[in-house]
């Protein structure tokens, strides 16, 4: 491996601006889970433990020239990356499938519910940058249950083939609803996979960003280097229910829970930086504060979004609509449209 | 046909410098069926690209390369084939416009040697149109002959949305003038005989067996109108009910199974239309509820002239009850 490939520690600055992420991921992930229980929005899929892994890897991510796949589950990732949260939350509103957010602007796909649906679309997109000469890599996330799907094992090859540079980014928290890893993934770790496609694999502790984002770093700059793709394997643990409409209790303990859970991250990046003297209570304090007061702004926006106008059903099905669904709209006016 | 669908590829590559030719085979080898023959020597391997032996790889890929703003042309090598990239192309390929608000534009031509009639084994001839037809975000077209090979992949090529291309495979070798300056219009059906006591709609390779039929009618005194319908979605109602408005009876034909088929779609809208003017109820000639048959009972299952002749024969001696 190129030991220039290897990324320089992280400054005290990029460690605070870290902490103050995560913070504002787990109280907004904890808000929407409230939001959720107060009938604001009728479902949402947690990340309670997955926060570092989410913002570790998008913080790597060069928002100028690369492009991020999500799943369903990448709320942090897009916090990180700087999409209007209220825009992402109206999927979980159930306003709009994919979300209300501008995805070639802000560099996010839309959110994906089919899992592993956007993993071979990171290739696609990746290659398109190897023949236009940009410099872009792309970042796909996916759970240990989506490592399961051929798309994920078919997108592995096409870009070991190709030397596409895309990052695999595999967050195993450990189950995919009530399936624990060992019954998902058939030689107990999704990194193993990547030696059978000629691809570099690095482990890292999903409850450590600092640590993530050196990883990433990594991984983009041997892509960006032109030596193709890297799977990364982030070790977390979903703490919460899969959904809010799951109900662990019925394949897991509590005892087991506190026995698999490993380090809370946010508290993880707290330690660290109180023991490497880059920040105080009060600096704690400030990111818990802004923390919540960005979450309660989201809660206003959530809130304040209406339904969406039927009308728009119809809008973007094709770039070129056709007469036929052009006249189902103006019947659909006519009959339904009460103005 | 063949010529005329690699010429046209040519010209897109040429001319469209965003478009890309993807799929198994489709390089060095210019396809089974020779379709991308020279392409990749021509325009260099990374335009024209062979892929990994993965369909749903191949549609995923191209959806993602259509985000990174590239217009791709992938193929799957056979109809029966597509199957393993439904799943792309309905929940993804269908769907992106839709889901990222019209910023994520699809314009992917997908290519799929289509239907019978080459004595082929399991899972190397079906009819797949209905299937994709029925799935919103996707356009469906085939053409009937190398004329219409020529233009509508052309026109396929920059419609800006997923396009589903079926060439009827068993026409490949079809030989048959292209007007290059002359393409007439690229959308809707197209009148390709005119008549006047029954329109016959098809489309693909059963466009040329209904021309067939319709001089056989002929000789009889019977005027058979043959409407191509080419696009199978969108489809032209307008065309449609103005062909039927005018013979009154109308008989689809199509290889795919009965239930369900495209048939029922185009009795709708003719029923919807013409109820008025109808002489008879539309009738339809088409594939059996049965999988695909081998070679040897192909010919059992593809609409064949005689069958089309009884078609025709049924609604004209509907009469009232
Ligand atoms: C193709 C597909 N099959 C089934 C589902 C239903 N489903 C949603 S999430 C999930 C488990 C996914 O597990 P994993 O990939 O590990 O991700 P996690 O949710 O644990 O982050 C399932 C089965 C789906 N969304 N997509």
């Amino acid at each position: 491996m190129d030991n220039n490939l290897q990324p320089a520690a992280l400054s005290a600055e990029e460690l605070r601006e870290l902490y103050r992420l995560v913070t504002a991921v787990r109280q907004l992930d904890l808000a929407a889970i409230a939001w959720q229980r107060q009938g604001i929005i009728p479902g949402y899929a947690p990340e309670l433990g997955q926060e570092a892994a989410q913002v570790g890897s998008a913080f790597a991510m060069d928002p100028e020239h690369d492009f991020v796949f999500p799943t369903y589950r990448e709320m942090g990732v897009a916090l990180t990356m700087g999409v209007d949260m209220t825009a992402y939350m109206s999927t979980h509103k159930a306003s709009w499938h994919g979300g209300l957010y501008n995805p070639v602007q802000t560099r996010l796909a839309p959110i994906q519910a089919v899992v592993g649906g956007s993993v071979l679309h990171a290739v696609g997109w990746a290659h398109g940058q190897t023949l236009a000469g940009n410099p872009g890599v792309a970042l796909t996330y996916f759970g240990d249950g989506a490592s399961s799907q051929g798309d994920v094992h078919e997108a592995m090859n096409f870009a070991g083939v190709l030397k596409a540079p895309v990052i695999f980014f595999v967050q195993n928290n450990g189950w995919a609803i009530s399936l624990p890893t060992e019954a998902q993934v058939a030689g107990g770790t999704v990194a193993a996979r990547a030696a059978g496609y000629g691809m570099k694999a690095i482990t890292v502790d999903g409850n450590d960003a600092a640590a993530v984002v050196l990883a990433t770093r990594e991984a983009a700059a041997h892509a960006r280097a032109g030596h193709g793709p890297v799977l990364i394997e982030a070790m977390t643990y979903r703490r919460g229910p899969h959904s809010t409409s799951d109900d662990p209790g019925r394949y897991r303990s509590l005892a087991e829970e506190r026995r698999d859970e490993g380090a809370d991250p946010v508290q993880l990046l707290a330690d660290r930086l109180l023991a490497d003297g880059i920040a105080d209570d009060a600096f704690l304090d400030t990111a818990l504060q802004d923390a919540k007061t960005n979450a309660d702004a989201v809660r206003e926006g959530v809130m304040a979004l209406g339904p969406r106008p039927g009308r728009e059903m119809f809008d973007f099905v094709f770039a070129e609509p056709t007469e036929a669904l052009k006249a189902q709209a103006r019947a659909w006016r006519e009959e339904s449209e009460h103005v | 046909m063949q010529a005329a669908l690699n010429r046209a590829l040519a010209e897109t590559l040429a001319e469209d410098p965003r478009a890309v030719v993807l799929g198994e085979d489709v390089g060095r080898l210019g396809g089974v069926f020779r379709i991308t023959d020279g392409l990749q020597q021509r325009f260099g391997a990374d335009r024209v690209f062979d892929t990994p032996l993965a369909e749903s790889g191949i549609l995923g890929m191209s959806v993602g390369l259509a985000m990174a703003g590239f217009h791709p042309i992938p193929e799957v090598q056979f109809d029966g084939f597509a199957y393993p990239a439904v799943n792309q192309i309905v929940t993804q390929l269908a769907r992106m416009n839709y889901r990222s608000r019209g910023t994520m534009p699809m314009p992917v031509t997908l290519r799929v040697p289509s239907f019978g009639g080459i004595r082929a084994p399991e899972h190397h001839g079906e009819s797949l149109e209905a299937l994709f037809a029925h799935v919103p975000g996707l356009k469906v077209v085939s053409p009937s002959s190398p004329h219409e090979a020529y233009h509508l992949l052309k026109h396929a090529a920059a419609v800006p949305d997923p396009v589903i291309f079926m060439e009827p495979k068993s026409r490949y070798w079809q030989k048959g003038d292209v007007f290059l300056d002359d393409a007439g219009p690229m959308e809707g059906a197209k009148v390709v005989r005119p008549g006047k006591h029954v329109t016959l709609v098809a489309w693909g390779a059963m466009v040329a067996r209904c021309l067939s039929v319709a001089e056989l009618a002929a000789e009889d005194g019977i005027e058979v109108e043959v409407l191509d319908l080419r696009w199978l979605k969108p489809i032209d109602a307008e065309g449609l009910a103005a062909s039927v408005a005018r013979t009154r009876r109308a008989v689809v034909v199509h290889e795919a199974p009965l239930t369900s088929g495209l048939g029922a779609e185009v009795a709708a809208l003719i029923t919807e239309r013409c109820f008025d003017t109808l002489r008879a109820p539309v009738g339809r000639v088409t594939g059996f509820d049965v999988p695909y048959p081998s070679g040897d009972l192909e010919d059992e299952y593809i609409p064949n002239i005689d069958r089309i002749l009884f078609g025709i024969q049924r609604v004209l001696e509907y009469r009232r009850g």
